[in-house]
């Protein structure tokens, strides 16, 4: 029995529920977490990379982190452009969203999407639709955690 | 009294049935290279049509399918009484635009995806009521403006679930007459709003199968027919596992419809090669797959009658997220050989 059509709604919509769960195929998270791995650390080795890099070319500790942030940034929004990035997450998931790859990309597509609507209705107006909670979340994080400091230090 | 061309609860029985005298297809790449590719009218290579909008490519697409099924006809704008248009797009844009250029008078439609049928409904209720002569339906849909609408920009980087669908880039057009050759609409079944609690926004087969189920069982006991008394019961965009949950649900209501039955969104798409996950949605599915494959078979002769159901999962991009279940709906009208 799948569904008995002579019980109460609410009995027939658990009963739809689990039908619906049996038959609906679940992502393979394993290989999703494998990707993800493997191409995120891919991602954070190249950012190890270039903030050596530009160390060694005599940039303060801060700057350089700032050059290797404004590189990957610059990769991401141009993969995007070019209309691959979006197959790289694919299979990569979480490995290119998660790091600043992830932020770029949210930010260029969602520019790409909006430029119809106009650079200040559509482009500004929508650029951190996604990336925006991103934001909100993380400065909210970080004023909990400096009363924390202020608090506990 | 009671209504005179109106049979059961929900079905609408036409006594001079119009026929559908002509169709139009029109669709995107990915649908041309699909295993229905060669059904099609015409096809567009590049998503923007030459455009430079999404949205200004899919009201070229409805207009160009109505042009397409009009010159098949060689009918003029002028000697079509009504368009009947719908899509996905905010407050139904593209129908609106394609239906300014048309100038034919113009009924929006929305039904979401169910649109194409609740179109040919309403287009055998102006025709066999005698208010009009010529009817054009359309419908269309197209990947972009629907991901744009309800999801993400179209390069975001994203992982599709596995229950979630394609939508169909294209439209279809079909011009209902009177009089005239072609395949007849007999029967309609309106359907009603069911809701079975889904909440899933990326798993529309769940949505909408319920429906669907519900308008086939509603049709059937409407009119004392037999599933066998259809060659093929065919879906809008319920998908592989949509199509699943329906046919278990008509089992439960004592039907079984086995291998006549099927879904145009599992036929528009090879999920193995164009990776479209459960299979094709959107508008423009059951209207290209009906305008066209169906259709051809019906007058190829190797379809007596048929049963179509339009389904919709009725849903804007704000209620998911208000926590609202999404609802779906389902359109029957059957289809027959002439």
């Amino acid at each position: 029995m799948r569904v008995d059509f002579t019980k109460p709604a609410g009995i027939q919509r658990k009963q739809y529920r689990d039908f619906v769960d049996r038959i609906s195929p679940k992502p393979n998270v394993l290989v999703n977490v494998i990707w993800a791995f493997l191409v995120g650390g891919l991602v954070t080795t190249i950012g190890q990379g270039l903030l050596t890099l530009f160390l060694a070319a005599g940039l303060p500790v801060l700057e350089a982190g700032a050059m290797t942030a404004v590189v990957l940034i610059f990769i991401a929004a141009l993969l995007t452009g070019l209309g691959v990035f979006d197959d790289i997450a694919k299979y990569a998931g979480a490995g290119v969203i998660v790091p600043i790859t992830g932020f770029a990309n949210s930010m260029v597509a969602q520019a790409m999407e909006a430029r119809n609507e106009g650079l200040v209705l559509g482009v500004g107006a929508r650029l951190f639709t996604i990336a925006g909670p991103v934001l909100v979340f993380g400065i909210v994080v970080a004023w909990f955690a400096g009363l924390f400091y202020f608090l506990f230090r | 009294m009671p209504a005179a061309k109106k049979m059961g609860q929900q079905t609408l029985v036409f006594q001079n049935p119009p026929a559908i005298i002509a169709t139009g297809t029109v669709v995107g790449t990915k649908e041309a290279e699909g295993p229905l590719g060669k059904t099609f009218d015409r096809v567009i290579e590049d998503p923007y049509h030459g455009e430079k909008s999404w949205e200004r490519a899919e009201r070229r697409l409805l207009e160009d399918a109505v042009q397409v099924a009009l010159k098949k006809t060689n009918l003029s704008p002028q000697q079509i009484d009504f368009f009947l248009a719908g899509d996905l797009e905010n407050q139904t844009e593209a129908s609106s635009m394609a239906a300014r250029n048309l100038g034919i008078p113009y009924l929006g439609l929305f039904g979401a995806c169910a649109t194409f049928f609740e179109g040919l409904a309403m287009a055998a209720v102006l025709i066999d009521g005698g208010f009009a002569e010529r009817v054009v339906v359309a419908a269309s849909s197209h990947a972009a403006t629907a991901e744009k609408q309800f999801r993400f920009p179209t390069e975001q980087g994203v992982q599709r679930p596995l229950t979630q669908s394609w939508t169909v880039t294209g439209a279809g057009a079909a011009v209902l007459a009177a009089d005239g050759n072609g395949p007849v609409l007999t029967h309609v079944t309106v359907g009603k709003v069911i809701d079975m609690g889904q909440t899933d926004p990326t798993h529309f087969g769940a949505v909408m199968a319920p429906a669907a189920t519900d308008s086939i069982v509603r049709h059937l006991e409407d009119t004392g027919r037999a599933p066998t008394e259809y060659d093929l019961i065919v879906t809008g965009d319920l998908g592989i596992l949509g199509r699943d949950l329906a046919e278990g649900l008509l089992q439960e209501h004592g039907y079984d419809v086995g291998d006549r039955f099927t879904d145009c969104g599992i036929l528009i798409y090879d999920p193995a090669k164009q990776d479209t996950h459960a299979g094709g949605s959107g508008c423009a599915c059951s209207a290209v797959v009906t305008a066209g494959y169906i259709l051809q078979l019906i007058q190829g002769g190797k379809l007596q009658r048929v049963l179509g159901i339009g389904t919709g999962g009725l849903l804007n991009a704000d209620a998911p997220k208000q926590g609202e279940t999404i609802p779906g709906i389902g359109h029957a009208a059957a289809i027959e050989r002439r």
